[in-house]
Parts: C-alpha cells; sequence; structure tokens
C-alpha cells in the first residue's frame, strides 16, 4: 500500500471509505484521491455498480396463480377463526 | 465539485396509492384484470379493505403485487422463495389491514412489512447478519487492497446487465439483503440497521463489502471476457 503526500495510505482511505461514502459526503472530493489513481478508480467504480444497480431490476409480476392461493388461505383463515 | 452518485433517496411511494407520482404509468397501476374504476379511489379501496371487504382487498393485491413480489424477488433472488414470500406478504397484509392507521403511506406501510416477512424467512433459515459479517470477513490476501488493479482494469463505466445481475445474485445473503436494502429500494443505513437489528456501522461496512464483491466478480467477468 502506498503512503500519499497527505499522509494518508490507500489502506487507511479504503478503511474510511465505508463510513464516508455512508455519511452521504463528497468522497470525490477526498485529498487523498487527488492524488491516487486508483483509490479514484475503486470509488468510480462503486459508484458506477450503484448507480447500473439501480437501473437493473425490473418491475415483475407474480404468476396468476398466486392470487387463488392467497385467497384460498385467506377463507381457511377465516373459516378457522385465526385472524392472526 | 460533482456530488456523490451513491445513492441516498429515500423509497419510491407505491404507485396507485397516496403518495403517487405523478405520471406514473395508468399500465403499473392497475393491470385490466382487476382495474380499480375511477368511481373507486385507492383511499376508498383502502377503506373498504379495512371493513372486510374482499373485494376490496383483492383490488389491494391487484393494485401492489407487482412491486411486493418484485421487492422479494429482489431480496432473495428466487422465484419459488418470492412467491411463497409473496403469499405471506399479503397473508399479513390481510390480518393486519385493521391496525393501519395512516401515519405513513400505505404503500411505505406494506413495504415495510414485506422486508419484516421477507428477513423473518432469512431469520428462520438462520441468516444472522453479524455473524455472516465475521464469517465473510476476508482473509489479509482478499482485503480490498489487492483488489486494486492497474487503472486499465477498471470498470470503465460500462457493466454488462447480465453479469451485475448474476454477481448480485450470487452475493452472500446478508450482504444482498443489504446492497438491495440501500442501493436499489433507497433505504438509508439508520432505517436498515433498525430493520435488521444491527449497528449503523455494520450496514455501511456490509454494503461497502457487498460492493466490493460486486467490483470483483465484474473485473473477473471483463477478464475472462477479454481473453475470449
Amino acid at each position: 500500500m502506498t503512503e500519499h503526500a497527505n499522509g494518508l495510505s490507500c489502506a487507511a482511505f479504503q478503511a474510511q471509505l465505508p463510513e464516508l461514502i455512508g455519511s452521504g459526503e463528497n468522497v470525490a472530493g477526498h485529498p487523498h484521491l487527488k492524488d491516487c489513481e486508483l483509490c479514484r478508480a475503486l470509488l468510480a467504480d462503486l459508484e458506477t455498480i450503484a448507480e447500473a444497480a439501480r437501473q437493473l431490476f425490473p418491475i415483475v409480476e407474480p404468476p396468476d396463480e398466486l392470487w387463488e392461493q392467497i385467497e384460498s388461505k385467506i377463507k381457511l383463515e377465516e373459516g378457522s377463526g385465526n385472524l392472526g | 465539485m460533482p456530488q456523490s452518485r451513491f445513492p441516498t433517496r429515500q423509497p419510491d411511494p407505491e404507485p396507485g396509492t397516496p403518495g403517487l407520482r405523478a405520471g406514473a404509468p395508468v399500465a403499473d397501476v392497475a393491470p385490466p384484470a382487476m382495474a380499480v374504476s375511477s368511481a373507486s379511489a385507492p383511499d376508498d379501496v383502502l377503506a373498504r379493505a379495512q371493513a372486510g371487504d374482499h373485494l376490496a382487498f383483492a383490488q389491494l393485491y391487484s393494485l401492489h403485487k407487482r412491486r411486493i413480489y418484485s421487492l422479494c424477488l429482489r431480496m432473495v433472488g428466487n422465484i419459488a422463495e418470492a412467491e411463497d414470500l409473496t403469499q405471506e406478504a399479503f397473508l399479513q397484509l390481510h390480518r393486519k389491514i385493521a391496525t393501519f392507521r395512516g401515519d405513513s403511506a400505505f404503500s411505505t406501510w406494506l413495504h415495510r412489512l414485506a422486508i419484516n416477512v421477507v428477513l423473518m424467512q432469512l431469520r428462520k433459515k438462520g441468516l444472522s447478519l453479524i455473524s455472516l459479517d465475521e464469517a465473510m470477513e476476508p482473509a489479509p490476501e482478499e482485503r480490498p487492497g489487492r483488489s486494486f488493479g492497474a487503472p486499465d482494469l477498471t470498470l470503465s463505466g460500462a457493466i454488462d446487465r447480465l453479469a451485475l445481475q448474476k454477481a448480485i445474485d450470487d452475493l452472500p445473503a446478508g450482504y444482498r439483503l443489504i446492497f438491495v436494502l440501500h442501493d436499489i429500494e433507497g433505504y438509508e443505513h439508520n432505517e436498515i440497521a433498525a430493520m435488521l437489528e444491527c449497528s449503523i456501522g455494520n450496514s455501511k461496512s456490509q454494503l461497502h463489502k457487498a460492493r466490493l464483491k460486486l467490483r470483483e466478480a465484474l473485473r473477473m467477468h471483463t477478464q475472462e471476457g477479454g481473453r475470449r
């Protein structure tokens, strides 16, 4: 792990990264990233992954039979007086 | 200076419910088989379902089934399990609907109820987030620093959707759960920590590890593609 001019090694920066990202701060402005290409690449990749994932999952339709199953279970529960 | 591109939004409201986003397509709201008529607004449907009207409950199912099923599917990554969990979520809804007091949007309440159903199921299967986290702690030689490759190995903004989907599906259950809740569903770490009964730090750390795992999987995929 390289120690950079700003005194923070990549390992130390990475250790802080979950907290930095989770805090919603603008991590891209962190001093370590100014002269660390590898950490900039890491951050860019993590952002790209998060962004791509948000667009990944479509809203999908459950099978039609599911309602029939739910309905019959509701009737069973009501019949047995088991309402939770 | 550019803002962080990591998600920090709140979960979107369910279409067809109070808090409906303007412009949401009608087809997303009420499928033709069980369309809610214009004389029967969602608020009215909810009130009637709360009063025990079966048809109104069926309409609520029709309005929300896709979002809830999709949520379950994302969280567990398995169709059969997602169907079972969707069924359980709507059975729970039927048992508890009378207790909904409108403190939050109905969609938010139902979304949360469904997440709790999934979490309960995962706990039954023995998923413990904290122990999983410890068990998954990478050996020193596997820590993220090792994955720092040369710049030409970065993902460079072009991600294969199928590869990402597979990488998410392959994540260990605890990682996937936090990744889906935060990065896809838009929950904040404090909300996730409360839901999962773990610390906020744990939530942040697991999310970070999940993203690192995804990055590693995608880089492997890219390298394999490059060798072909």
